[in-house]
C-alpha cells in the first residue's frame, strides 16, 4: 500500500535538512479503537526554506505539527514513519533529550497568542527566561529580551516588557511570541495559523515581519493555514493535505496556478476569484464530506468526492506521481486534474431583470446614527446607510470598526444613542427589538456567524426551522408542513436531518439549517454577519451558492459582513467601508474595488493576500486601531493613514463625506483625481476589467 | 438523492454517495480535527452513544450506586430484616461490644446498634432528597432570573445571596429551626432554603453562559417573550449544571442533617437517626465504647462518599 516516492527536492548537498519526515503515520486510540489521522505523509524541509501545509479542518494539519515535536495528546502516537528535526530523531528521543529539542532546535507558534502566554508573568519576564534558560545571566537576559522586541517592530519595547500578556492587543502578542520563539534561534519554526485570530491589516504586517526574520535569522518554516492565499505569499515549497493524506506537493505558486490534484482544483475553485459576480458565476464546490476519521480506505482518499474517479482510483491506492521534478500528485489521472468537471454550474441564468430600479426611497435607510457603549466607547458615530430594495450591501472594516453594531442596532438588539434615525420602508423602527411588531421581525432577520452559538443545540433542526414559521408567518398543520418542505430543500438539506439536534450536524449543514430559519418567514432584509468565516473554504463555497440563489428566489435584500474582501465582493452590489464607526468610504462595489479608494480601503485591500498574485502590496498600516473610547482628532484615520497630508489638515478637520462620482462617496481631504493618481503610480496591476 | 443512503447517522464512509450529489453523509463526529484538532479526536463522537451508556461505563458510578442501593433497601425494608428492634432497650445488656448476636454492639440503653444503623437509614434518605430537590427547585428558578434579568435585580439579591452564604450554615439553620421547629417537614424546609442560594449561585453562571449566546437575540428576532427564552430556551441547556448541582448538594444534605441531629435540632430521639446517636453515645469514648460513636460515623460516611461518587461520575460525563 505505502507508495515509495522519491522525495522531492533534493536536499543541499553537506548538511541535514531542516525536516525530514518519511511514511509518518498518526493514530488516535479513541474508545479502545485505533485511528489513523495522518497516513504516509511524507515531506522535506531545507535550510532556510519555508514550507506550507494547508487543508481544511479535518485534513490533520495541526496533529502533523503536533507530532513533529511529540505534543500530541496522550491517546495519539506517531505509529509508523520517521522524523528527523536538523538529523536528530525525536521519535527516539527521552525525555530530557526531548525537552532540550523543543527548546533549541524548535519552536511553534499557535493561532491564539492568548494561550502561549502566561498570563500571570509579565512580558519581558517570560521572554527573557528563554535567554536564562539557555545560560545567560538575567541582566543580559534583559537586554536580549529588549532587543528580540524591537526585532519583531514593536515600537516601545521597554514598556511593552513590563506589560501583562491581557494588557496586549492580539497583534501585540503575536509579536511578543514570535519574539520568544526566534529568542532560542531555532533552527524550525513552526507556525500553525499564526493570524487566523488577528485582522486583516494587522496581519498583514505580522506576515511581513515573519518573512523579513525569516531572511535575518536563517530559519526554516513550517507553516500551517486554512488560507491558501497566505501560504501561496509565504511559502516556497506547499504540501496539501487532505484526510490525512498529502495529495499533492510542489512549488507554492506552481501548484496554486496549476494544480494537479483534483482536490487542489476543486479548493481553489471554491475561493472568489476577481471577477466573479454573484450575477452571473456560481463558486464550484467539493461534494460530499471528508471520510470519517479512522476510516480505512481502499482506494484514492479523494475518489468518494471526484469527479474524475474511475474504478481504479476506487480499488487501488495511489502512489505518488511525479508531475515534474519538483511536482508531485497523489492521482492516476494528475494531467486530466485540471479538467475536473464541476460540480456546481457555472453560470446562472441571465440576470433577473434589474428589481433596484424604480422602487421608490430606499428600503432601509440609516441616519446619523451613533451608539456610545458604557466606558464611552464610540462604536459608531454619525453612520448615514441606505439600502436598496433587492441588493447587497457589503459592510467592511476591521473588528473594532462597528460593523456588527450596526447591525445589532438594525435588529432592534442593541439601542442606539437619542437622535438616530432608522427606517425601514421609511417608517422609524422602535429601537427595542421585543417591542417591535410581528411584520417588522418578520421584515429584518439574521444569519449569525458562529451556528453553534445561534443554533439551541437543545432542539432539533425541525423545531428550530419551524419555530419562525408558526411564530412569525403564522402558518400551522399542513400549511406550516408544506413550507417546511420547501425550506429545507431550497436551504438542499434532506428530511432525515430534521429530527436530528445541531451537534449531529457538519459546520455546513448547521449554517444552512440557521440559513433556513432566517429565511422561513419570508424576510425583506437578511443580515449576514461573517455567515461563512467559522466554515471550510469548500463548504463556504456552498453556502455562498446558497445565499446567492436565495437572494435571487427570495427577492431578499442583503446587508452582508465580512472580513473577506473577496467574499464581499462576489456578493456585494454596493460595499461600505467604515473605520472606528465612521463611513469611510460607500460606492457599488466594482467602483469601490477598481479605485480610486480611500486610504484604509486602499490599505485593507493591499493587506489581504489574494491568489491573484499579480496585485502588488501597495501601502501598508503600522500600528493598533486606535480605542474608540478615545478617538483620534480630525480624520480619525490620521493616525495610521500612510497619505496622510502634511499640511496638518488632517490631523486638526475630520473631512466630510463627499461624493465626486455618482453613488461615490469617500471621507478625505485628498480629492479623488488626486487619490487616483496616488494609487496608480506604482506598477500597475493588470486592468482585468469585467463587464456585468 | 436522500434515498441513497438509508442510515446516515451510522454510515461510517461517504462510499455510496454519488460524486456530484450535493449532501453527503452525516458526520457524526464532526469531521473536526483543525486547530484543536488532536483533542477534538480524544473527545470525538461525544454525541454518539447516549450520555446514560457513558455513564453506564464508569465504575465509580457502580461503585456508589451499589452503596446507596444498598441504603435505600435498609430505609424501605430496614425494619423488617433488623435482628432487633431498635427502640427496644436491654438494660442489663446495655454497652456490649460487637459480638455474634449484636455484630456492631449495644448502646448505653442496651439497644442494637446494627438495627438502629440499618432503620436509621430511613429518615436521612426521607429528609435529604425532599430538602435537595426543594432547593434545587427554588435555587434554579432564582439562579434563573438572576442570570436573565441582571442588571439591578441580580445585583440587588446577588448581594443578599452572598450575605446568607457569609453566615455560617448552623448559626442560620439555628434560625429557621427556631422559626420553623423540628418536625421532619421543618427541617426538611430549613435545608432547602439553606441550599437553595448555593445552587442558585451556580446556575446564574451557567445562565450567564447560556446569555451571551446568539441563540438569545435570535429567539428574540423571533418574536418569543422572556419566559420563553428562559425556560423553552436556556434552562434546557443549564439542566445537566442544576443535575451536577443536585448530586453534589445531596450528599452535602446528609452531611447538613446528621449535623443538625448531632447538634439536637434534627431527627428527635428515640427514632433512630445516625447523628442523634452519635450525639447521644460519643460521652462513651472515654470509656472505650467505641462502636457506639463508629458504627453510625461510617454509616454517615459511606453514604455521603456514595452520592459524591455518583455526582462527580455525573459530572464527568456531562463534562465531556
Amino acid at each position: 500500500m505505502t507508495a515509495d516516492l522519491g522525495v522531492t527536492a533534493p536536499p543541499p548537498a553537506d548538511q541535514a535538512p531542516a525536516l525530514s519526515v518519511s511514511h509518518m503515520d498518526v493514530t488516535y486510540r479513541v474508545r479502545g479503537q485505533d485511528r489513523l489521522a495522518l497516513r504516509d505523509v511524507s515531506f522535506l524541509i531545507s535550510r532556510g526554506e519555508s514550507y506550507g501545509l494547508v487543508g481544511e479542518s479535518g485534513s490533520g494539519k495541526s496533529t502533523a505539527a503536533l507530532a513533529l515535536v511529540r505534543y500530541l495528546p496522550s491517546n495519539g502516537r506517531v505509529s509508523g514513519g520517521t522524523i528527523s528535526i536538523d538529523g536528530l530523531d525525536p521519535l527516539s528521543m527521552g525525555t530530557s533529550a526531548l525537552r532540550d529539542l523543543r527548546a533549541r532546535t524548535v519552536s511553534m507558534v499557535y493561532q491564539e497568542p492568548g494561550r502561549a502566554l502566561n498570563p500571570s508573568m509579565r512580558v519581558g519576564r517570560q521572554i527573557a527566561e528563554v535567554f536564562e534558560i539557555a545560560g545567560q545571566s538575567s541582566g543580559d537576559a534583559q537586554q536580549s529580551a529588549e532587543q528580540m522586541l524591537r526585532k519583531v517592530q514593536i515600537s516601545d519595547p521597554g514598556r511593552v516588557m513590563l506589560r501583562y500578556p491581557h494588557e496586549l492587543s492580539g497583534g501585540m502578542a503575536q509579536r511578543a511570541v514570535i519574539a520568544m520563539a526566534l529568542a532560542r534561534s531555532p533552527s524550525l519554526l513552526i507556525l500553525d495559523e499564526p493570524t487566523t485570530a488577528l485582522d486583516a491589516t494587522v496581519e498583514a504586517e505580522v506576515l511581513d515581519l515573519v518573512a523579513a526574520l525569516r531572511q535575518e535569522f536563517d530559519t526554516s518554516v513550517l507553516f500551517i493555514s486554512h488560507n491558501l492565499a497566505v501560504i501561496a505569499k509565504m511559502c516556497d515549497r506547499v504540501g496539501v493535505l487532505y484526510a490525512g493524506e498529502l495529495v499533492e506537493e510542489g512549488p507554492a505558486r506552481a501548484v496554486f496556478e496549476n494544480p494537479r490534484h483534483p482536490y487542489t482544483v476543486g479548493l481553489l475553485r471554491c475561493i472568489p476569484r476577481r471577477g466573479q459576480r454573484k450575477d452571473t458565476d456560481r463558486l464550484d464546490s467539493i461534494p460530499g464530506f471528508l471520510p470519517t476519521p479512522g476510516v480505512t480506505v481502499t482506494g484514492c482518499i479523494f475518489a468518494p468526492r471526484c469527479g474524475l474517479a474511475r474504478d481504479r482510483c476506487r480499488q487501488e491506492h495511489p502512489p505518488f506521481f511525479a508531475v515534474d521534478e519538483v511536482r508531485t500528485s497523489r492521482c492516476f489521472f494528475h494531467e486530466q486534474a485540471p479538467d475536473l468537471p464541476r460540480a456546481t454550474p457555472v453560470s446562472v441564468a441571465a440576470p433577473a431583470a434589474d428589481g433596484t430600479g424604480g422602487t421608490a426611497g430606499p428600503l432601509v435607510d440609516v441616519e446619523r446614527l451613533s451608539k456610545t457603549f458604557a466606558g464611552g466607547v464610540q462604536a459608531l458615530a454619525g453612520v448615514d446607510v441606505s439600502i436598496q430594495q433587492g441588493e447587497t450591501l457589503g459592510l467592511v472594516g476591521e473588528s473594532g470598526s462597528g460593523k456588527t453594531t450596526l447591525a445589532r442596532v438594525l435588529l432592534g438588539l442593541t439601542a442606539p444613542d437619542q437622535g438616530s434615525v432608522v427606517t425601514l420602508h421609511g417608517k422609524p423602527l422602535n429601537p427595542d427589538v421585543r417591542r417591535r411588531p410581528r411584520e417588522i421581525l418578520r421584515a429584518l432577520q439574521i444569519v449569525f456567524q458562529n451556528p453553534d452559538s445561534a443554533l439551541n443545540r437543545r432542539h432539533t433542526v425541525r423545531a428550530l426551522i419551524s419555530r419562525p414559521l408558526s411564530r412569525l408567518a403564522g402558518l400551522s398543520g399542513a400549511a406550516l408542513r408544506d413550507r417546511l418542505e420547501e425550506l429545507i430543500a431550497s436551504v438542499r438539506l434532506e428530511d432525515r436531518h430534521l429530527p436530528l439536534r445541531p451537534s449531529q450536524l457538519s459546520g455546513g449543514l448547521k449554517q444552512r439549517v440557521a440559513i433556513a430559519r432566517a429565511f422561513g418567514a419570508g424576510p425583506e432584509v437578511v443580515v449576514c454577519d461573517e455567515p461563512t468565516s467559522a466554515l471550510d473554504v469548500s463548504v463556504q463555497a456552498a453556502i455562498l451558492n446558497l445565499l446567492a440563489d436565495l437572494q435571487r428566489k427570495e427577492q431578499a435584500t442583503y446587508l452582508f459582513i465580512s472580513h473577506d474582501l473577496g467574499l464581499v465582493r462576489y456578493l456585494s452590489d454596493r460595499i461600505v467601508v467604515l473605520y472606528l464607526g465612521r463611513v469611510m468610504e460607500v460606492g457599488p462595489s466594482e467602483t469601490v474595488f477598481d479605485g480610486p479608494h480611500h486610504p484604509y480601503t486602499e490599505a485593507l485591500f493591499s493587506a489581504v493576500p489574494s491568489l491573484d498574485l499579480q496585485r502588488p502590496d501597495r501601502i501598508r498600516l503600522t500600528g493598533e486601531i486606535p480605542s474608540a473610547a478615545d478617538p483620534p482628532s480630525g480624520c480619525v484615520f490620521h493616525t495610521r493613514c500612510p497619505r496622510r497630508l502634511p499640511t496638518g489638515i488632517c490631523e486638526s478637520t475630520e473631512p466630510p463625506l463627499h461624493e465626486d462620482e455618482p453613488g461615490h462617496q469617500i471621507r478625505c481631504h485628498i480629492p479623488l483625481t488626486e487619490l487616483r493618481e496616488l494609487q496608480r503610480s506604482p506598477s500597475v496591476s493588470s486592468p482585468h476589467s469585467e463587464s456585468g | 438523492m436522500s434515498g441513497s443512503v438509508p442510515q446516515p447517522a451510522e454510515s461510517a464512509v461517504p462510499s455510496p454517495v454519488d460524486p456530484v450529489a450535493p449532501v453527503a453523509p452525516l458526520d457524526r463526529t464532526g469531521g473536526y480535527l483543525g486547530a484543536t484538532g488532536a483533542a477534538a479526536v480524544a473527545a470525538a463522537g461525544r454525541a454518539t452513544p447516549t450520555r446514560w451508556r457513558l455513564l453506564l461505563r464508569r465504575p465509580t458510578f457502580y461503585v456508589g450506586a451499589g452503596i446507596l442501593l444498598f441504603w435505600v433497601v435498609c430505609a424501605v425494608f430496614g425494619y423488617m430484616f433488623a435482628p432487633y428492634n431498635p427502640l427496644a432497650q436491654q438494660l442489663l445488656l446495655n454497652n456490649t461490644a460487637p459480638s455474634a448476636a449484636h455484630w456492631f454492639g449495644t448502646d448505653p440503653l442496651g439497644r442494637d446498634l446494627l438495627s438502629r444503623v440499618i432503620t436509621g437509614a430511613r429518615d436521612i434518605l426521607i429528609i435529604t432528597p425532599l430538602a435537595t430537590i426543594l432547593a434545587t427547585i427554588l435555587g434554579t428558578a432564582l439562579g434563573l432570573a438572576m442570570g436573565y434579568i441582571g442588571g439591578a435585580f441580580d445585583a440587588v439579591v446577588g448581594r443578599i445571596v452572598e450575605a446568607f452564604l457569609a453566615i455560617p450554615f448552623v448559626i442560620v439553620a439555628f434560625m429557621f429551626v427556631v422559626a420553623i421547629g423540628h418536625s421532619l417537614v421543618g427541617i426538611t424546609i430549613i435545608i432547602g432554603l439553606v441550599f437553595t442560594p448555593l445552587i442558585a449561585r451556580t446556575v446564574r453562571a451557567a445562565v450567564q453562559v447560556e446569555r451571551s449566546m446568539d441563540y438569545v437575540p435570535a429567539a428574540r428576532l423571533l418574536g418569543e417573550n422572556s419566559g420563553r427564552v428562559m425556560f423553552a430556551e436556556i434552562l434546557p441547556n443549564v439542566l445537566p449544571a442544576v443535575l451536577v448541582e443536585f448530586t453534589v448538594r445531596l450528599g452535602y444534605a446528609v452531611f447538613a442533617l446528621a449535623t443538625l441531629s448531632f447538634l439536637g435540632f434534627g431527627i428527635a430521639p428515640p427514632t433512630p437517626d445516625w447523628g442523634a446517636d452519635i450525639q447521644a453515645n460519643y460521652i462513651g469514648l472515654p470509656a472505650g465504647y467505641w462502636w457506639q460513636t463508629l458504627f453510625p460515623a461510617l454509616a454517615i460516611a459511606t453514604l455521603v462518599t456514595a452520592v459524591i461518587l455518583i455526582a462527580d461520575s455525573v459530572e464527568q460525563v456531562l463534562a465531556s
